[in-house]
């Protein structure tokens, strides 16, 4: 079972096999990384049928990642949520993150993936001939008023995540309890890289609004919004500067 | 801008267990969907999509096309055999076409955090764009 990841891009990504190259990349990520194939990388290690000496090279740079965040996070965000080995947690995230930047090798200035609700923006919309644009406008779905928004943050060269308990039920575990994390309906990240964001904004929900509130605030280059169950909203000091008008 | 959105899309499958949390018996067979509702408003141009068969079922979309933009997004056919394609239905389909008439709106180029996807709903409103242009 996928999820789907939209492009906008300059028509021109289409002719350059840029795009191509992009959605090759994700398939390639699909065949390495999903846990849903007996036969990927990830499966094989946590099957311990393999170590990360036999998987492709981006396996490893993966791993040391999560453990980054996971440490970064003290312990609230883990590439083996519920015992079993499962990065897929940071894995969108990043192979999202390296489409986009797939384009940006490409020459394309301004675009924007998405993918399963996680934007990673490059450039602007709208640059006219003297280089000017627009940022672009990510609407943050509403968790508690499904199709509504709750707000719009305006990306240029950034990303955009958000994790919550309200969409697919509780399905963030708590780490340290086991148990489904409650309190915040969904938290939103935005910073330079979606890898980082999509993982912040995780381990965050999975701390509850006590311990996040905190966290987030200290997170350098990244600031946050959340929205909890009962629909208060809060956000990091240096987010209201991405809030986008109407 | 060159804008086009080319909506491509890529199955980066199993990184997130989207409306997988339980697969059906292959037997189950789904029931005829709730009557949908498909009107056309003044001025626009109906064009529907392929039936896109997805593990929970059939599933099917008209879009409704004026001055080149969707305007309407109508659900022919989807999945109604279990409680978990009823909340499917009544919960990640209007998301799903919220998302997709958001995300031409002028003022959003995106949202972020609608997270429930269906392969089978996007490849339904892929083959109703494709038959519309």
């Amino acid at each position: 079972m996928g999820t789907v990841v939209s492009f906008d891009v300059p028509v021109t990504a289409r002719h350059d096999g840029s795009l191509d190259d992009a959605i090759g990349w994700l398939h390639w990520v699909d065949r390495v990384f999903s846990p849903y194939r007996a036969d990927s990388d990830v499966s094989l290690l946590a099957r311990a049928e393999v170590t990360t000496d036999g998987c492709a090279p981006e396996v490893a740079e993966v791993l040391a990642a999560c453990a980054f965040v996971r440490d970064l996070s003290g312990g609230y965000f883990t590439s083996a949520p519920g015992g079993q080995f499962d990065p897929s947690g940071y894995v969108k995230g990043w192979a999202i993150e390296r489409a986009a930047a797939l384009l940006t090798r490409a020459g394309s200035a301004d675009h924007l993936v998405n993918g399963g609700g996680d934007v990673q923006c490059a450039g602007g919309r709208g640059r006219d001939g003297e280089g000017r644009c627009d940022p672009w406008r990510v609407g943050i779905a509403d968790p508690l008023h499904p199709g509504g928004l709750a707000i719009v943050v305006e990306a240029r060269d950034s990303a955009v995540a958000t994790s919550g308990t309200a969409e697919r039920g509780a399905h963030i575990i708590d780490p340290h309890t086991g148990r489904p994390a409650t309190g915040l309906a969904s938290l939103t990240v935005t910073g330079p890289s979606l890898a980082l964001a999509d993982a912040y904004a995780t381990a965050a929900v999975a701390m509850g609004p006590d311990r996040a509130s905190d966290w987030t605030e200290s997170l350098e280059g990244y600031e946050a919004f959340a929205i909890t169950d009962t629909g208060e909203t809060w956000q990091t000091s240096g987010f209201a500067g991405h809030i986008g008008r109407g | 801008m060159r804008r086009a959105i080319l909506a491509v899309t890529a199955t980066v499958a199993g990184l997130v267990a989207l409306l997988s949390f339980k697969t059906h018996a292959a037997s189950q067979q789904p029931v005829a969907s709730a009557q949908p509702t498909t009107a056309v408003p003044p001025g626009g141009r109906a064009v529907t999509g392929n039936v896109a068969n997805t593990a929970y079922g059939p599933v099917q979309v008209q879009v409704v096309i004026k001055a080149m933009k969707i305007v309407k997004v109508n659900i022919l056919e989807q999945p109604t055999a279990t409680a978990h394609d009823l909340q499917i239905g009544q919960f990640a389909f209007p998301k799903l076409i919220a998302e997709t008439l958001s995300a031409q709106s002028a003022r959003i180029d995106s949202v972020s955090g609608a997270t429930y996807t269906s392969g089978g709903y996007v490849k339904s409103l892929q083959s109703a764009l494709d038959n519309g242009a």
